[in-house]
């Protein structure tokens, strides 16, 4: 049997996007398309007294025009927090508020700009300390500004404090910012002939949860919307759940009856899907004299934006993180999901991950500080080790975290290895002799990955003998064709080439959750495996049955199956696919009719898997204007078994540089009005070819033993120690400067602030 | 808006060697009239701010960004897409060496990273990772990290 799972496999999806023959959702048509554009807020908080629409109506090209008003009558409110086009009162800028439909965008954009709105100013809220204050205006009529607080630990905190030989004690803040995939959103939608259902061709991440959701605003059945994903340009997770121009998009094109389509533009992406990061931690560590963790404490807020998405699991992600590697007795983080007039938040890329290793790494540097230990050793102490596992860290909700195995101390020590940390502080000394400044930070992770849940796979040989995996965990650029189609292959016994892989389309497949979390691979990934297993099982005794033998004796080798010892009486897949798949009366045996078809549906369900790592990072920093330049990053990962290694590289690149974009690059920034100022790539900067840094990479694998094929998920491992590592790497440069960096990103204005507070002078 | 300004224009473009006529409104951004006029979908969108890159194409030879030129302005020139880089089957040696190096994942971005780095092997110079690097400042990848495209773009060096 072929071994494709673990081969470095080149990509099947390559071919037609090197080729500008891929398909995005912007490239797709459909006669009489007609496009859109929203009218959006430009307050953060006003009340609409009148929309006029009628300028709009007349303006040439313009075929619609409706407001929320018009269309609150017409669909189910109440799916999400926010209408899909606001109602009495906008929240946030960006916010959705009428819609113009036209022969083409530039059409479009001329009727929003002839649209009238009379607004009335209302007080914003930008803080979430002014949002939580007394006498707090309200963000949202009707609603509460605190969503949820959330309390996440276990253990005797105060006992454990009690008993500390050493408190150390930080308040850390991490401002917003926005994943920005190259591809924006869009959507583009097709009614039915008679106008009683619709097609929806979206750059969603989860289809049929897409499904569910507009059926249920559109008051229609969920046989009647048929959720489509083309290729998709990145997504990184802020692509997911229900957006407000999807449901007006889909309604639009059943109302017209004809097909609409909006794509997002760069300008509106910015204001208009979901942010994240942003929080601010008051954290307390305590531990014995030898730097023995006792407990942690945390006190955190975490900003919303003005409705609610996605901001519990943030939350929730975040304190879930912060044990991570190490036994830690006890465990206490508070937090708050305060609601302000800004962009509503979801996770992205680590999904409140990174902010919590910052705080477990930031504290850790800050407790060998404080005993006087090196970074490197304090942590060491502190491990898990390996015979420790399945490992119970104590959180028991908001659901019980169990890592299932890892090897931390290996991790730990391979990166400092490979970057040398016990010959850093002669390479700091020699750096400062010329007169430079470089530092070694260093982090370590695990990240829950596949969170629950189940992801299904479907697996069809059809009459020609052609074979197709069919799942509803799309893909954005992970590669998960080819990881299928590997996994697929391996089953089958045939070269992947063989196998298609079709994902993104509702009526492929009945159920499923989506691609987020780092699970798609790790689910789809055993469930392709689970029905390609029950596909064999058919071919085998469709072929014992046309060889008239005992299935037992069938021997199923390289696309073809013969009696074992009679090799040259071979019969292909497709002569039983033929027979499998009849067009014609089939005869009976005695033993009666086989079922029909060759396929088979499974949907593997599992509890998390657990990804470790370390990071390891050199830099230099100038003092003089603040720049960071990173020299050196190593990271040691384990996601189990690789299905193919080349993805996982991928991922953990991508990863980094995403990592390293939010210390070093990203934070969208607010006016006390509101109003985002950071609107554009040139205000909003995003890492080039110049940014990346020499990076290596060594992996472990220590195998899931949650699933058969021993894996856990990659996607955002290579992002939710950055944050702490270079951080931690720079403060180390700048450490005769006595700097203490508790705030991102680290902006050249924000280091050079830093230096000038700090007292002393090397 | 004056109606006067947006009174269509015909214009022969040539696109790939090959000439198109097309009745255009003078607004209209080259990406757009090559992705929905031409049906040259391979242009890509990303930002029409002219920062990411993503709708890179070559006018005489030269890296340029279609979402912020107009079409109209290009009666003369030669544009050449990603379509136009493609062989009529299989891969060219650079998009060889990107398949090779795992150097796309969304491939959003690809169609103007291979445009650009086209232009930058045409010039026929030895190349460093320092210039190459340097070449492909302007194209954003998200999804990467660069470094497999830096790869992709030295290796095929020797085969371009």
């Amino acid at each position: 049997m072929a071994n494709w799972v673990g081969q470095a496999w080149d990509r099947i999806e390559d071919l037609r996007l090197l080729t500008g023959r891929g398909r995005f959702v912007a490239d797709l048509t459909a006669p009489g398309l007609v496009s859109v554009a929203f009218v959006r807020s430009p307050h953060a908080h006003a009340a609409i007294n009148r929309v006029d629409l009628e300028p709009a109506r007349r303006t040439p090209g313009v075929v619609a025009a409706f407001s929320g008003a018009d269309l609150a009558p017409h669909i189910a409110l109440g799916v999400t927090e926010q209408p899909p086009l606001a109602l009495q009162a906008v929240h946030y800028v960006g916010e959705p508020v009428a819609v113009v439909v036209a022969e083409d965008r530039y059409a479009a954009e001329d009727g929003v700009e002839a649209v009238a709105v009379d607004w009335t100013p209302l007080p914003v809220v930008t803080d979430v300390r002014v949002a939580l204050a007394e006498g707090a205006p309200t963000v949202v009529a009707g609603r509460p500004n605190l969503i949820a607080e959330r309390r996440i630990g276990y253990g005797d905190v105060a006992a454990q404090f009690a008993r500390a030989a050493v408190v150390v004690q930080e308040r850390l803040v991490i401002h917003r910012a926005t994943a920005q995939p190259l591809e924006t959103r869009g959507v583009m939608a097709i009614p039915d002939p008679d106008g009683s259902g619709v097609t929806v061709w979206t750059t969603t991440q989860s289809p049929h949860e897409l499904r569910r959701s507009l059926a249920r605003s559109l008051r229609l059945s969920e046989d009647k919307v048929r959720v489509r994903t083309p290729d998709v340009g990145g997504s990184f997770g802020v692509k997911n759940r229900l957006y407000p121009e999807e449901v007006v998009v889909a309604w639009l094109a059943m109302r017209l009856v004809r097909p609409v389509r909006w794509i997002e533009d760069r300008l509106e992406h910015f204001a208009a899907t979901q942010h994240e990061r942003e929080q601010v931690h008051e954290v307390e560590l305590a531990a014995d004299a030898e730097g023995r963790l006792l407990a942690l404490r945390d006190r955190f807020v975490v900003d919303n934006g003005a409705y609610v998405r996605g901001g519990v699991t943030v939350m929730q992600r975040t304190a879930m993180t912060i044990p991570g590697p190490y036994r830690l007795p006890a465990l206490e983080a508070v937090g708050r999901l305060v609601r302000t007039h800004k962009t509503p938040i979801g996770p992205y890329r680590g999904a409140g991950r990174p902010q919590g290793c910052f705080v477990m790494e930031r504290m850790m540097d800050r407790l060998a500080e404080a005993v006087g230990q090196d970074r490197a050793e304090v942590r060491r102490r502190n491990l898990i080790p390996p015979d420790a596992f399945p490992y119970a860290t104590g959180i028991e909700s908001p659901e019980r975290v169990v890592y299932d195995s890892g090897d931390f101390p290996a991790v730990l020590e391979e990166a400092l290895a490979l970057a040398g940390w016990d010959q850093a502080a002669a390479r700091i000394e020699a750096a400062r002799q010329e007169g430079r400044w470089i530092g070694i930070g260093l982090a370590m992770n695990v990240e829950d990955t596949g969170g629950g849940g189940y992801e299904g796979a479907r697996v069809r040989v059809d009459g020609n003998g052609e074979v197709t995996v069919y799942s509803g965990a799309v893909a954005q650029g992970q590669g998960h064709e080819t990881a299928f189609a590997q996994v697929a292959a391996e089953v089958l016994d045939l070269p992947p080439e063989r196998i298609r892989v079709a994902l993104g389309d509702t009526d492929d497949i009945p159920l499923g959750i989506g691609t987020f979390g780092s699970r798609a691979t790790t689910l789809a990934g055993n469930a392709v495996r689970e029905s390609a297993i029950a596909v064999r099982r058919q071919i085998v005794e469709w072929a014992a049955r046309l060889l008239e033998a005992d299935p037992e004796d069938v021997v199923w080798e390289g696309g073809a199956a013969y009696v074992r010892g009679v090799p040259e009486r071979r019969i292909s897949l497709e002569a039983i696919a033929a027979r499998a798949n009849p067009l014609t009366p089939i005869p009976m045996g005695p033993e009666g009719p086989l079922p029909l078809g060759l396929e088979a549906t499974t949907y593997f369900q599992s509890a998390p898997t657990y990804s470790s790592g370390c990071h390891a990072c050199w830099v230099e920093v100038d003092p003089r204007t603040g720049q960071v330049r990173v020299l050196d990053y190593v990271v040691v990962h384990d996601c189990g078994r690789m299905l193919n290694p080349k993805l996982v590289e991928g991922q953990i690149y991508g990863g980094v540089l995403f990592g390293l974009s939010t210390v070093l690059l990203e934070e969208l920034r607010y006016g006390e009005d509101g109003q985002l100022l950071t609107t554009t790539f040139l205000d909003y900067p995003l890492p080039t070819t110049t940014e990346m840094p020499p990076l290596r990479i060594a992996h472990r694998e220590t195998p899931s033993p949650r699933n058969p094929l021993g894996i856990k998920g990659a996607g955002e491992s290579g992002t939710i120690p950055a944050l702490a590592a270079l951080t931690a790497a720079v403060e180390d440069a700048l450490k005769p400067f006595g700097v203490h960096l508790t705030e991102l990103p680290l902006t050249p204005e924000r280091l050079l602030q830093a230096l000038a507070q700090s007292q002393s002078r090397p | 808006m004056a109606e006067a300004s947006i009174q269509p224009l015909t214009v022969t473009l040539k696109v790939n060697g090959r000439d198109y006529t097309v009745t255009v409104e003078p607004r209209w951004t080259l990406a757009d009239v090559l992705r929905h006029q031409l049906g040259l979908t391979g242009t890509h969108v990303g930002c029409e701010q002219g920062v990411c890159g993503a709708c890179t194409v070559l006018v005489d030879g030269e890296p340029a960004r279609s979402c912020l030129m107009f079409a109209v302005q290009m009666e003369g020139h030669e544009i050449v897409t990603i379509e136009g880089l493609t062989p009529e089957a299989g891969l060219s040696p650079l998009q060889e060496a990107f398949h090779r190096h795992h150097a796309l994942q969304c491939g959003f971005c690809t169609p103007g990273m291979l445009v650009t780095a086209t232009a930058l092997l045409n010039q026929g110079k030895p190349l460093t990772e320092e210039t190459v690097r340097e070449a492909l400042s302007g194209n954003l990848c998200r999804c990467t990290g660069y470094q497999f495209i830096v790869d992709a773009v030295m290796d095929a060096q020797g085969g371009k």
